[in-house]
This record gives C-alpha cells, sequence and structure tokens, in this order.
C-alpha cells in the first residue's frame, strides 16, 4: 500500500507549477472577461513542457504517464485558473495513440492540437451516444458516419475546440448505431467550430458542426470501451482540475480568516467561520481521495474507471460550487466584487460543473455503476 | 500508486488466513440464549485469538504483543471480517485501554492486568464521559479524595460506558485537585468494576437497547497502587488514550458497515426506485461521500506505512462517514415506506443509531473546532476557563447560569 507522490511525481507537479507562475494567469481570467485577447497561450508552455504527449506513448513519440500524472498538471493548470487547452487535447491523444493514428508524433509534441468531441455513453436507464445541444436538458444523438464515409451532426459546448488542429470525434454508424471515433482535420471542409464564451473567459468552447464531412478516417482501435474510456478519462481530467481551484479558494479563504479581524477577534475564530472553512477542507480531502480512486482504477482497476472517475467529477464539481461560495462569503463584502479573485473561482466553478454532461449526470452514472453491480 | 500488500505483509496476511480457516469452526456465531452465554463465548474466542498472537498484534512482545505495526493490525482485521468470525470482545480494552497501561502503567500494573486484558478473562471499559463533561472532558467533576493512610475516596458518575456492566476494571479519570486550573487537577485510576459503592444502570437509546450504561460511585475506596500514571498527571494520560482511540476508529473504519454497495443494494431492490431520477441523485450523493471514506481509508493506511500517525484530521473522515450514513437512512426510508421503521430490523436500527454517533467521540461541531484549529491554522475561539481554578470556574458558571 502506497498512495504517497513518487519522486517523479512531485517533479512533474512542481515544474507545472512553476510553468504558471511564469504567467499571471489570474489577472488574465479577469482581464479576458471584458477582451479575450488579453488571455496568453499556454499552448507554447505546455509543449515545452511536454504535456501533450504526457499520456501519449514511448513509440508514438510521448511519455507514456498514467492518467493521474495528468491529473497532477491539471490541478496546477486549475489552481491558477490558468486556460491550457489540454482538456480538450489529453482524451483525444489517448485515443488517437490508441487506434494507431498515423501522425501521433505531431500529436505528442504539440504541433499538432487534438481535441476529443466527446459524447455520453449510454447509461443504465437511458440508452444511446449522445451530445450537448446548445440548450436544454434534452440530449441530442450523436454525430452519425454514414455508410459513405460522410461524417454529419452537430456537438455543442465543446471544450479546446476552437482553433484545434483535429478532431477525434465519438460518432456513431449509421448502420448499427455502434459507436466510432473518426478523425476530422478541423479546417477540413464542412467542419464548422463556433467559439462560445460563456461566464468564464479561461473556458475555450466550441459548438461544432460536421455538414456532411468526407474524407473523414476510422480509428480502427477504438471500440465502445475506448470511447467510453475516454469520456471517464476527461471527467477525471476535469475533476482534478476543479480540485486545484478548491486549493486556492481554501488558502486565500484561510488566510484572510486569520488576518481579517471583527469585534476585537480574527473572524477565523469564529465557529460560523471556522466551519465553514473545515468544510471546504473536507470536501476538498474527499476529492482529493476519489481523484486517487480514479487514477488507480485508470491503471489497475480498469472495470472500476467509471465509477471512480465519475465520484470525483461529482464530488470535485460539488466541492468547488461550495468552495467558490464560501470563498466570497468569506471575504464579505470585497469577496463579491470586481476588485477580488473570488469571482473568477466562483465563475470557474459555475461552468465547469455544467459541462461534459455536468455533475448531475456524473452523480446519476454513479448509482448507475453501483446498481448494476447489485 | 500500489493498493497491494508488500511481501512480507503478503505473507502475514496468508499467515492469518490460514489460521483462521483452520479454526474457524472453533469461533462463536450464536445465537445466544441470553447476554451472559454470548460474553462467554466470546471471552473465549478472544482467549482463542490471543494464544494464536492474533489479539493486541501492535502491543510489545514482552505483554503478550506481537509488536507489529498498525498495517499488519489492518490486515488483521481485514482478514477477520473476512472470515466472518467475530474480533475480539474487549475492543476498548485492547485497542485503548490496555496501550495506555502500557504508556503510563507502572511494571506490576503492567503485570497484573495485562495478560487478563488481552485475553479476555477480564473485560475493561472507559470511564471518562460524564453528563456534564463530553467534549470538554477536561471538565469532569468526579472527585478523588486523597485520605490519611495513602488511599482514595472516589465519588461521581460516568456515563457513556460500552461494556460497564460485565467488566471487570474501569479506566477512571477522576478530579484530585480542584483548586488548580482545570488540566491540571486531573488523576486517572483503575477501578475495581465490583468494589462497594460502584452502581452500574444500563442506558437504553433511540432505539431503546441499551448499548451504554452509567456508572455511579459513591465513597469507593482505592488503594493508592490504583493510581496509573503520575498525580496530576491525569489529562496527559488521557490523551494517549484518546490518540489510541483515534487510531481504532481510523483502522477499524471498514468493518463499520456504511458502505456504498450497501445501500445500493436496497435501493435496487425496488426496481421502480432504481429508475428514478431523484432516487437515482440522493444514491448517488451518498455513494460518493462513502467511496471517498473508503479510498480515504488508504491514504490513512498508506500514510501510517510510512511512519505517519493519523492526525486530527481523520476525524473529517468520521463526520463524512455520519452524515453520508444519515442521508442514505433517510433515502432507504422514503423509498420502503414506514416499513423501513419497523422495530429491530436494519434500516430502523441504523436510523436510530446515527443521531447519537454524530456525537460520539466528539460531536461534529467540535470535530470541525478541532480539525480548523489544527490542520487549518485557525485561531481558536476565545475560551474563559483558562488558568483558572477549577472551583473558581464553576462557581462562575453556577453564577452566570443562575444570574
Amino acid at each position: 500500500m502506497n498512495l504517497e507522490l513518487t519522486d517523479e511525481q512531485t517533479f512533474l507537479r512542481e515544474a507545472a507549477r512553476d510553468a504558471f507562475s511564469r504567467v499571471w494567469t489570474v489577472a488574465a481570467a479577469r482581464d479576458a472577461l471584458e477582451d479575450r485577447s488579453a488571455l496568453p497561450d499556454l499552448w507554447p508552455t505546455a509543449c515545452a513542457a511536454g504535456w501533450p504527449g504526457l499520456l501519449v506513448s514511448d513509440d508514438g513519440g510521448g511519455a507514456e504517464l498514467s492518467a493521474f500524472d495528468a491529473m497532477l498538471v491539471m490541478m496546477e493548470a486549475g489552481r491558477v485558473l490558468a486556460g491550457v487547452p489540454l482538456l480538450g487535447h489529453l482524451p483525444a491523444s489517448s485515443l488517437l495513440d490508441g487506434g494507431g493514428f498515423a501522425d501521433i508524433a505531431a500529436v505528442a509534441e504539440g504541433s499538432a492540437r487534438a481535441c476529443f468531441v466527446p459524447a455520453r455513453p449510454p447509461g443504465d436507464v437511458a440508452g444511446g451516444w449522445t451530445v450537448e445541444s446548445s440548450t436544454g436538458s434534452m440530449r441530442t444523438d450523436a454525430p452519425v458516419l454514414g455508410e459513405d464515409g460522410v461524417l454529419s451532426g452537430r456537438s455543442c459546448w465543446v471544450v479546446d475546440a476552437p482553433g484545434a488542429d483535429v478532431l477525434v470525434v465519438a460518432a456513431v454508424r449509421a448502420s448499427d448505431d455502434s459507436p466510432v471515433a473518426v478523425v476530422v482535420d478541423g479546417a477540413a471542409a464542412g467542419v464548422s467550430v463556433e467559439p462560445a464564451m460563456r461566464y468564464d473567459a479561461t473556458r475555450s468552447l466550441g459548438h461544432v458542426t460536421f455538414s456532411s464531412v468526407a474524407g473523414a478516417s476510422v480509428l480502427d482501435g477504438a471500440g465502445a470501451e475506448e470511447m467510453a474510456g475516454a469520456w471517464y478519462l476527461a471527467q477525471a481530467l476535469l475533476a482534478a482540475e476543479s480540485l486545484g481551484a478548491v486549493e486556492t479558494a481554501l488558502q486565500m479563504s484561510v488566510a484572510y480568516a486569520k488576518e481579517r479581524f471583527t469585534f476585537g477577534r480574527a473572524i477565523g475564530s469564529y465557529q460560523a467561520i471556522k466551519h465553514s472553512l473545515v468544510e471546504i477542507l473536507r470536501l476538498r480531502e474527499n476529492a482529493y481521495s476519489l481523484c486517487l480512486y480514479a487514477g488507480w482504477a485508470h491503471e489497475d482497476g480498469p472495470a472500476e474507471f467509471p465509477l471512480a472517475a465519475s465520484a470525483a467529477r461529482a464530488a470535485a464539481g460539488h466541492a468547488l460550487d461550495y468552495a467558490g461560495r464560501a470563498m466570497i462569503s468569506v471575504h464579505g463584502g470585497i469577496g463579491a466584487t470586481w476588485e477580488h479573485d473570488a469571482p473568477l473561482y466562483f465563475r470557474r466553478g459555475q461552468l465547469s460543473r455544467r459541462l461534459l454532461g455536468g455533475i448531475g449526470d456524473a452523480t446519476d452514472r454513479v448509482a448507475g455503476e453501483l446498481l448494476s453491480a447489485v | 500508486m500500489d493498493l497491494n500488500d508488500s511481501p512480507e505483509q503478503a505473507k502475514y496476511r496468508a499467515k492469518v488466513r490460514a489460521w483462521l480457516e483452520e479454526h474457524r469452526s472453533e469461533a462463536p456465531f450464536g445465537p445466544y440464549a441470553d447476554e451472559a452465554s454470548e460474553v462467554a463465548a466470546r471471552r473465549a474466542w478472544q482467549g482463542r485469538l490471543a494464544e494464536a498472537g492474533m489479539a493486541g498484534v501492535a502491543w510489545p512482545v514482552q505483554f503478550g504483543g506481537r509488536g507489529l505495526g498498525p498495517v499488519e493490525h489492518v490486515i488483521l482485521n481485514q482478514e477477520i471480517l473476512r472470515a466472518g468470525v467475530p474480533n475480539v470482545l474487549d475492543v476498548i480494552g485492547v485497542g485503548m485501554l490496555g496501550p495506555t497501561i502500557i504508556a503510563h502503567g507502572s511494571g506490576e500494573q503492567c503485570n497484573r492486568y495485562l495478560g487478563p486484558l488481552l485475553h479476555g478473562d477480564e473485560i475493561w471499559c472507559q470511564l471518562f464521559s460524564e453528563p456534564a463533561a463530553g467534549s470538554d472532558l477536561a471538565g469532569i467533576q468526579s472527585r478523588a479524595t486523597l485520605q490519611a493512610d495513602g488511599t482514595w475516596s472516589l465519588s461521581g458518575q460516568k456515563v457513556w460506558t460500552t461494556n460497564a456492566h460485565f467488566a471487570a476494571h474501569g479506566m477512571l479519570l477522576a478530579r484530585t485537585d480542584p483548586d488548580v486550573p482545570k488540566h491540571k487537577g486531573l488523576t486517572m485510576f483503575i477501578v475495581p468494576m465490583d468494589a462497594p459503592g460502584v452502581t452500574v444502570r444500563p442506558l437504553r437509546q433511540v432505539t431503546g437497547d441499551p448499548e451504554f450504561n452509567e456508572v455511579f460511585f459513591d465513597d469507593v475506596a482505592l488503594d493508592a497502587d490504583a493510581v496509573c500514571g503520575p498525580v496530576g498527571g491525569g489529562w496527559g494520560t488521557a490523551l494517549t488514550t484518546l490518540m489510541f482511540e483515534r487510531l481504532v476508529i481510523g483502522l477499524g473504519s471498514e468493518g463499520m458497515g456504511y458502505q456504498a454497495e450497501r445501500y445500493a443494494r436496497a435501493v435496487a431492490a425496488d426496481a421502480h426506485a432504481s429508475a428514478d431520477p431523484e432516487v437515482r441523485r440522493r444514491l448517488g450523493e451518498v455513494a460518493v461521500e462513502l467511496l471517498a471514506v473508503k479510498f480515504g481509508g488508504y491514504r490513512i493506511l498508506s500514510a501510517l506505512q510510512q511512519g505517519q500517525i493519523p492526525g486530527p484530521e481523520s476525524g473529517l473522515a468520521k463526520i463524512t462517514t455520519v452524515r453520508a450514513a444519515t442521508d442514505a437512512g433517510d433515502l432507504i426510508a422514503d423509498v420502503m415506506g414506514p416499513e423501513a421503521l419497523a422495530a429491530g430490523e436494519e434500516w430502523e436500527q441504523m436510523i436510530s443509531f446515527l443521531p447519537g454517533l454524530k456525537s460520539a467521540g466528539g460531536t461534529e461541531e467540535i470535530l470541525r473546532n478541532t480539525v480548523g484549529e489544527r490542520v487549518l491554522g485557525l485561531p481558536p475561539e476565545p475560551r474563559l476557563d483558562k488558568g483558572i481554578p477549577f472551583s473558581e470556574l464553576r462557581a462562575k458558571e453556577r453564577a452566570a447560569a443562575s444570574s
């Protein structure tokens, strides 16, 4: 039994922290709300650090590290609200590597940025592979690959889609509704990516439309299991990113509770404040335990990975919602103003928990996994 | 990241498993005619475990233990759970009070008490909490007064005392000097439960069953050698016991039965509920918390293996467990309806037990204070009892209550 970070993992985490510290990511998150050009391009930073190839095999030119290693980098990105397009790239790189994509080396070094255009795997109650609509709770069907090799359909709120070079699309075959991973050039005729920004300027989103896109190639090695695996990997990465943001919210709130005095006492001495801060810690500890669970399951217990990743996602999403609100409350009136960083973490939490199926879907999947295992 | 045993641990696990398989038929399983026969059977089984080196594995070898670490302790607990045989009857004695005697007791006390404790020949109880001193344990009022001949006279009341009605000895915290601040005037005693003046009364819980006792002491005479640890140093001795209590709780959480799978089974038995989005959301939320506790337990174990002792933050696992299990009971009762509350049945028992568990071993609020101050480093709540002699403090409290 050993759940401590290895020396390599500690080094990876420190290197990520160091790389992000050279950019004013939090200030940029505020400025970009009014002017998106204020957002730094962190892809060169990611490439210099070797992150695009984190999950790519050695043969493919990658570092062949574990999902948990990638989660450690995501935690550091989340800590400082860095908008680095790894959430779209990493699951895509994993599918491309496993599916024998010819130009995997470019994906691993980051000269080709990939993006996973996800679809929700069927659950134990609702069947079918589905994607997000532009609004509303109705799920729509995943894009369809015709027997003529033509891809059609639309997928909304796709993380990191704008500007991606390679799209790895979770689609279904027209013939039998079976899932298939389709590789499309981001600039191919018939592909349209409509950039969308909502509430959190650091999060690059896009509505992706495939209007009879011809010439798409199919990743032969990627079946239902791999497609579902990419979905749950994205859940685990988003969980880790949210957890990082929770840690900053906790640290800043605790520091303020020690230095701010009311009625002659530091506000952290009041139980109402103290208990709220301990609640952030409790939710943080739970989310970290579940991120470890997801990391372990990805390597050593794949049958449990859907459960573990969904649980981590639900826990971390809830933790960041709570932490963002508590951070504003602990800081009092100033916490609810543009002057303070707290609203940026709040914005991050409110958008993140609604992406990739939302934490409601993740929570339902936890129940579904357990109920179907009875 | 590794959840597997080391080669030495795997060897130990195999050894334990083989012994348990071989001797499983000797274990008592009930049903029992009455509590006395259950206690007798389980004491005998504790004796078998102790002879085989499967009780007090972390105790030093010279006192009958095996001198092993907490990880082996957990492996043993896991294997006992897996084999479906009862563990030792005297969890409090073996896990907390014996180790306290080893740490603070005299040589004579170690020789006299540890052997019979480990083998289940003498059961022990912990006499700390009082009606007016729980989370604020140092506020206890039981008085032990030194007599001219060097003996002590004890009077007072204790409460929440597990096993007191069949215990041979109790470890009791008493006030020996009321004229110094409250943490300073305390002394730990070893009390024979059959001494004249000791009265044990069952205390019934929400279910109607007496899971605890209250114990009264009326001028109980104690010999000079009943003192465990230094006179006036009882608070330090008590902290040792409480540290071992945290360890027992931290290492034994897997066996508490609050598992996500258990609640999923209950919901799955109702096909209509299993497809209800609201039921699924509530089950999912409960499961997320309990899975976190389960994996958090592995984190504690991993830390122990690196030689760290679980700190106050492990109290967060207790808060999470109680909250999630409470929500689970609520969900299952909503699904099943009034039938879930049938007397003596599984869910009625669990639902009735949890409100009390919320305060057991420190209330949720006190745990949050402790974690906030020790882990997050937040400033403490202002206190009105620091540095004031206990007798003066009590007088102030009485005056404030009556004004």
